[in-house]
């Protein structure tokens, strides 16, 4: 089940810049599609099918997001699909093309995620939902997304003796990273001092550790390894594995958006969290492993959850995140660089859009296209994500 | 006028003052316990059970983690937007037999400089937000204080 024989060609990658412009999630898809197409020298209308991530903040359309995208490109008949795993739907669509290209119902095939997201907090659907549990974290406790990264973040703390000073400088080596990204929505360097003075949202994180909600696109060009032979790439980028896992009970990490984790009273947990498992899956998958990455786009939706995943990807031990961080082996120049795209620190979140745009990063990083913040001689990338109500996320591309 | 109280979510705690408990389920079959309540089938994929009884958790647990929130969440939550807004501090909270961690708000006042974790708490009966009618009733966590040992 491992190696080249699951391999799929990344031919374009292209993105619509972060931000908050003020317009639809079609527009920003759309451009980013077109420059993805144009990227691989692939004509839409040669395109096999669609895959959209879908936004539950766009009405319908947003739901129904792979039609949407190819409705707005100009319908041409292209097969589609539509895809919704919260912060994980990017790997979803990557997935989905990648299976109907490694199944043979197509030879090429178009990933667009974006998201026009609101002002503040994410909230819930709108309406009265006892039986949500997405709706009665809110109404019951008004334990918004940045609560949980204080849980986290705090626990890291007393466990591990992590300090807001190590939060610190996961920003600010991110936002060095960001103010060289054009595609960044902050591009300016963050100072310590800077992240010590914004205000606290939800102790012991402070606004500037957690990321912002933003409008942005990324869509994916991705094709059979014959049709990028025959295209004239004979050696593109490859994605060698996609990981969507979900977890294995009981779960014992207080997980967003869950008012209690299950309970280990009767079945012993298993040996590895969540989040490892996801990882695990996509490393046993490409059949390689955390020592044969040149670099790893993480999901830092806070500066803290960026070292947890350290861990979980196995870079270093448990409890020796922050060490990582200031031996500077995740900063530019260092053994693993972890977010040189900047992260989410200077993106923010587009919720469907941004597994696409860390596949994106890791293709221009494999090409040797990442102006700047090139990381020398990249060969492989792992990209690591966690959707909302258990979504495994991470793809392993090589060059 | 008199506010009734009522439960924000029923059947998921019982009891006043000392006999106050969350009420969870657990599987007649595995054992398993489940909070919020699991009411249709046992979640223990190598079990599939369907007997299962209601059991109240235990009433003290120590502090898996804590933050608070020091910004007005979004509705559902209800907060009087004419008011300042009160930081609440939340903990998760790590029960020893069940070898569960539930989530919940801190009683009114308990702020993150009061906890550590590790530190024993225990559930209480609080008030979650009141409206003209109603007094809506949930489940905080409080410090314990020992008794003074004579
Ligand atoms: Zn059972």
């Amino acid at each position: 089940m491992s190696g080249q024989r699951h391999d799929v060609a990344v031919l374009g990658a292209g993105m619509h810049p972060w931000g908050k412009w003020g317009r639809s999630f079609v527009a920003y898809g759309v451009l980013a599609a077109r420059a993805a197409l144009a990227d691989a020298g692939v004509e839409w209308r040669d395109v096999q099918a669609v895959v959209g991530a879908d936004t539950v903040r766009g009405g319908y359309p947003g739901y129904v997001a792979g039609a949407t995208f190819a409705k707005a490109l100009g319908w041409q008949g292209a097969r589609v699909t539509s895809v919704y795993a919260a912060c994980a739907s990017g790997a979803q669509a990557v997935n989905a093309a990648r299976t109907q290209i490694l199944s043979g119902l197509a030879d090429v095939v178009l990933v667009v995620g974006a998201d026009a997201a609101p002002k503040g907090f994410f909230r819930p659907a709108g309406g009265d939902r006892p039986d949500d549990p997405d709706w009665l974290r809110y109404r019951v406790l008004g334990a918004t997304n940045p609560a949980y990264f204080g849980l986290y973040a705090r626990r890291r703390m007393a466990l591990y003796g992590d300090t807001l000073n190590d939060f610190a400088q996961v920003k600010v080596k991110n936002s060095a990273w960001g103010a060289l990204n054009p595609n960044a929505r902050y591009q300016k360097r963050v100072s310590a001092d800077e992240v010590a003075a914004s205000a606290v949202v939800a102790d012991p994180l402070r606004l500037l550790d957690i990321c912002a909600t933003s409008d942005g696109a990324a869509a994916l060009v991705l094709s059979s390894m014959d049709f990028a032979r025959r295209h004239g790439v004979p050696e593109p980028v490859r994605v060698r594995a996609v990981s969507t896992v979900t977890p294995r009970f009981p779960q014992t990490v207080l997980d967003l958006p869950d008012i209690a984790t299950d309970s280990a009273a009767a079945v012993r947990p298993p040996p590895e969290t969540f989040r490892a498992s996801i990882a695990r899956a996509a490393y046993e998958e490409a059949g390689i492993g955390p020592e044969d990455l040149s670099l790893a786009e993480v999901y830092d939706l806070s500066t803290a959850l960026e070292l947890q995943w350290y861990e979980e990807l196995g870079l270093c031990a448990e409890g020796e995140g922050a060490k990582l961080l200031r031996e500077g082996a995740t900063s530019a120049g260092g053994r693993v660089p972890v977010n040189a795209s900047g992260g989410l620190a200077s993106f923010g979140e587009a919720v469907p859009a941004q597994a696409i745009a860390q596949v994106c990063e890791l293709t221009w990083q494999l090409r040797g296209d990442a102006g700047q913040r090139q990381i020398p001689g990249a060969r492989v990338g792992i990209t690591a994500n966690q959707g909302l109500f258990g979504h495994g996320s991470s793809v392993i591309a090589v060059r | 006028m008199s506010r009734t109280r009522v439960p924000v979510v029923a059947g998921w705690f019982t009891g006043e003052g000392d006999g106050f408990r969350l009420l969870g389920t657990r599987c007649a079959d595995c054992g398993s316990v489940f909070f919020p309540r699991e009411d249709t089938a046992c979640r223990n994929p190598g079990c599939g059970g369907q007997d299962l009884a209601e059991v109240p958790l235990s009433r003290r647990g120590r502090v898996w983690s804590y933050t608070d929130g020091r910004y007005r969440p979004p509705a559902p939550y209800v907060s009087d937007p004419e008011r300042a807004w009160e930081p609440y501090t939340l903990v998760a909270v790590e029960l020893a037999a069940e070898r569960m961690v539930v989530l919940g708000q801190a009683a009114h006042g308990v702020t993150p400089a009061e906890l550590a974790v590790g530190m024993e708490v225990e559930v209480t009966s609080g008030v979650l937000n009141e409206d003209a009618e109603t007094t809506w009733m949930t489940w905080h966590f409080r410090p314990v204080v020992e008794e003074e040992a004579s």
